[in-house]
């Protein structure tokens, strides 16, 4: 991965993880998360900050998936929406790395 | 296109943390390498040594299937949805993380070591409700057979989780042959020797190796060694 910095938006209904989630997609020096628990704040969020990538985490309906994906490669073409397995344990980094690699 | 996988012991990935020794046969925390994701919705399998005394403190997980049998020792369970357990070596602890489940688990013994196998599925429905639960299995019933330990059946033998995934453990004397048919058609097939050796339809597999069949049919089953130890996970090949 290059030295950019990674924007990371992250949108899930469980605060607990999502307060987890936002120390792990801060921790890499080259990477910059925020997360949400609402589809609200994360539309708030998408239009005024630039995102690489969209994580959709436990709690975020396949419907809502399909809805914020047309909304974010609507605004951003070249989003990467990616559906989040694990609560931030063990995967995180491979999704990221791999979904990077296989945009 | 190739209808096997190989992934011999060695090619593992390894994290050394000193508490925690693991060997991940796909892709794991720092372990990353592209061409050993996950075979199907089979994402996870960890080989995992844990020191006496020492374990993995609370974290959380969220849609993701989690089975934990351990091998040797036993291991201290507690999760917020008020379980505290022991699982030891003969039972299987499975995790349906759905929404979100926050847990630790310790090795349960001071001057034990554990080892155990961490397996992560994805699961067929998102956002479940959380559940956990705890099987004793009977080792004596997988002498020369395969015990199913895992079904999605809720009245199976063994226990059960969210996804159309089986598994069954078998421990053979030298020379002893078994066959093994997919339950689902479209299952592929992931086998790992816990331990000695064993040809499956004529591949050579030895401890700690695993093995994909995407198109297994009946596979054939024989121990090389005494006392060898295989575990089959019988698994949808997309996620």
């Amino acid at each position: 991965m290059d030295t950019q910095q990674l924007h990371i938006l992250a949108i899930g209904r469980n605060a607990e993880i999502m307060t987890v989630m936002q120390r792990l997609l801060n921790t890499p020096e080259n990477w910059k998360g925020l997360t949400v628990t609402t589809n609200e704040a994360a539309l708030a969020a998408f239009d005024q900050e630039s995102f690489d990538i969209v994580l959709l985490c436990a709690g975020v309906t396949p419907e809502e998936e399909a809805t914020l994906t047309a909304h974010f490669t609507q605004r951003n073409p070249d989003i990467i929406v990616k559906r989040h397995f694990g609560g931030g344990s063990g995967l995180l980094k491979n999704e990221i790395l791999y979904a990077l690699e296989h945009r | 296109m190739a209808n096997t996988i190989l992934h011999k012991a060695d090619t593992r990935g390894h994290a050394d943390h000193g508490w925690l020794d693991s060997h991940h046969t796909f892709s794991f925390a720092n372990y990353y390498n592209p061409e050993r994701m996950q075979f199907g919705a089979l994402r996870v399998l960890n080989d995992d040594v844990v020191a006496g005394g020492r374990g993995f403190d609370s974290h959380p997980h969220d849609n993701m299937e989690i089975i934990s049998i351990p091998l040797e020792g036993a291991l201290e369970h507690k999760d917020n949805l008020g379980n505290t357990v022991i699982t030891e070596a003969g039972e299987i602890q499975v995790m349906s993380t759905g929404t979100g489940v926050f847990h630790s688990e310790y090795n349960a013994y001071a001057d034990k070591t554990a080892r155990f196998l961490q397996i992560w599925l994805f699961p067929n429905q998102l956002n479940v409700t959380p559940r956990y639960d705890q099987t004793k299995i009977n080792i004596a019933d997988r002498k020369n057979t395969l015990q199913q330990l895992i079904s999605p059946d809720k009245n199976g033998e063994g226990t059960w989780l969210y996804q159309d995934a089986w598994f069954h453990m078998g421990r053979f004397d030298k020379g002893i042959s078994t066959t093994y048919n997919v339950k689902k058609t479209g299952n592929g097939v992931y086998l790992f020797v816990i331990s000695g050796s064993f040809s499956i339809d004529g591949q050579e597999l030895n401890t700690r190796d695993g093995y994909g069949i995407t198109d297994p049919g009946q596979l054939n089953i024989t121990a090389l060694e005494e006392n060898a130890e295989l575990l089959v996970i019988d698994i949808p090949l997309f996620s």
